[in-house]
């Protein structure tokens, strides 16, 4: 931990996890859907259900949705800025089997009907997770650029895409790959050590047999 | 990089003639890869952040649950027009620690420091420090490099988490923090800031996670209050020259047993200690119907 994961962050209180991590799962899932979703369906497991609504865990969660950052004075109000926005969102409790205590699960939708479902847990000091996107795992924390990348379960996928990687003289920090099932839909999850330049990401949309390319940066 | 033991920090101190928050300083530049500063202006941004939130108290806010709130005002009130125990500056103190605990809890901004239960015990010691002893900012800042560094040494030895290791990981490591933070206002050796922390830890050895209703409330609150007068006196003893009879680094070993053998029910799930009271039973009964 650096010292300043210490001595900070700067946050709205109470709760690093229950509630600056809620705002960092919100913050996430809006930019893995590119824009503020126009309807949000939010689950919440374990503590985040029992304790949530006394943490501003549920308010936090809309806060992040809205594009907004943990220290951020207008998250004891994001309900109602959404609403004003016409943010269409409902809460449920649910229990997911072996998901850690905090966990939350989203489904959104955009204006154009784009959709995103997404599992997330905050693993303390306001760090967090993703463990799943649209149903299949993930694991990947946010800290570093990250491309998510969802193909068929074919052979040659991460060739193509660590290629276009190395010849953008890009690094690779981490990579994971996962499947649906044999011949199903995978996700391959990597994560950089600098920016990735839009072209790359371009060059790796148009390939057949892959599905959807999200790039994720939150520095940006 | 970063330090895994106070007696490496220390003895790079010795070494090389230098005070405990150069050898952070030098530590976080070559972490994040920063110059001196931008090190220096990142924790300035940590120390204006804990004035504001100290500025924007506000003594009539309440907790979303009712259960906290206007303590802060109270303690300031009474110092106004009585004569409390403690004395003036340690009466500001404890009322700093509440209102930041408060503010906290009313979802008010804060600087986690280490968490954001134990967000007071290092702004009740110094924004009073600053204020009465009429330090600079120079020199808080460098107190707040000393405090991040012992920090930075617990959480990787052992956790500052509640719900690893109990409130012991989070309000007293924030003690020992706050500890050698002041040891290093006072002038104290690099030494003496390691005793410190040793010092602080020690007194608060044992201390559970048992929120009521799972709430950063009560006790949360009022722990501030102990974390930050326990920092007080720990280093009047530290500058008195009383020292650790054990070492830092072994305190911080014993913090990180003893979290690991404290039962599940003591660390931040709200099933165990006063979190199981009767009162405490009904109070969180009322609040999760309320929120249905």
């Amino acid at each position: 931990m650096n010292l300043f994961d210490i001595l900070g962050p700067i946050m709205v209180g109470p709760s690093s996890s229950h509630t600056a991590g809620a705002v960092r799962i919100g913050r996430v899932t809006m930019k893995l859907l590119g824009s503020v979703p126009k309807k949000a369906e939010i689950y919440l497991h374990g503590s985040f259900a029992d304790t949530g609504v006394g943490h501003g865990t549920d308010k936090a969660l809309i806060a992040g949705l809205l594009g907004m950052e943990p220290d951020d004075m207008r998250i004891p109000q994001s309900m109602e800025i959404a609403k004003e926005m016409g943010v269409d969102f409902c809460f449920r409790e649910k229990h997911f089997r072996e998901a850690h205590p905090n966990t939350a699960y989203l489904r959104v939708v955009d204006s154009n009907g784009k959709k995103l479902e997404l599992q997330a847990c905050s693993i303390g000091g306001g760090r967090i997770l993703i463990n799943e996107i649209d149903g299949i795992r993930a694991d990947f924390n946010g800290d570093k650029p990250t491309l998510i990348v969802r193909n068929e379960d074919k052979p040659g996928h991460v060739a193509f895409v660590t290629t276009t990687l190395a010849n953008a003289g890009i690094n690779v920090a981490t990579l994971v790959l996962n499947r649906s099932k044999r011949g199903g839909d995978a996700v391959i999850v990597i994560e950089t050590d600098m920016n990735i330049p839009i072209e790359a990401i371009k060059e790796i949309e148009n390939v057949s047999g892959i599905h959807k390319v999200t790039y994720l940066n939150l520095q940006e | 990089m970063a330090f895994y033991s106070i007696e490496e920090i220390v003895s790079e101190c010795n070494k090389h003639n230098k005070t405990f928050a150069q050898v952070i300083i030098e530590g976080d530049m070559h972490d994040r890869e920063v110059s001196r500063e931008n090190s220096i202006e990142k924790m300035k941004q940590m120390w204006d952040a804990m004035i504001l939130a100290s500025t924007s108290y506000e003594k009539n806010d309440i907790s979303n649950s009712g259960l906290v709130g206007g303590d802060g005002g109270k303690m300031e009130t009474y110092l106004e027009e009585d004569k409390p125990l403690c004395g003036t500056f340690v009466s500001k103190v404890i009322a700093q620690a509440l209102q930041m605990g408060e503010s906290n809890a009313c979802m008010k901004r804060i600087v986690a420091a280490p968490t954001a239960g134990a967000c007071g015990v290092l702004p009740a010691v110094l924004i009073p420090y600053f204020h009465e002893y009429k330090a600079t900012e120079e020199e808080i800042i460098e107190a707040l490099f000393v405090a991040a560094g012992i920090g930075q040494v617990i959480a990787s030895r052992a956790f500052i988490a509640g719900a690893a290791g109990g409130c012991q990981a989070e309000v007293g490591s924030a003690s020992a923090m706050a500890a050698g933070a002041l040891v290093a206002l006072q002038g104290g050796t690099p030494q003496q800031i390691s005793n410190a922390c040793g010092m602080a830890l020690k007194a608060l050895l044992g201390l559970v996670c048992d929120p009521v209703a799972g709430l950063v409330e009560v006790p949360c609150v009022k722990r501030n209050v102990i974390g930050a007068v326990n920092a007080l006196s720990v280093s009047d003893m530290v500058m008195a020259g009383i020292v650790s009879k054990i070492p830092a680094d072994q305190v911080i070993d014993a913090m990180r047993e003893v979290g690991e053998k404290m039962d599940v029910s003591l660390k931040e799930t709200g099933k165990g200690g006063l979190a199981k009271t009767p009162t405490a039973v009904e109070i969180t009964k009322k609040i999760r119907e309320n929120s249905k």
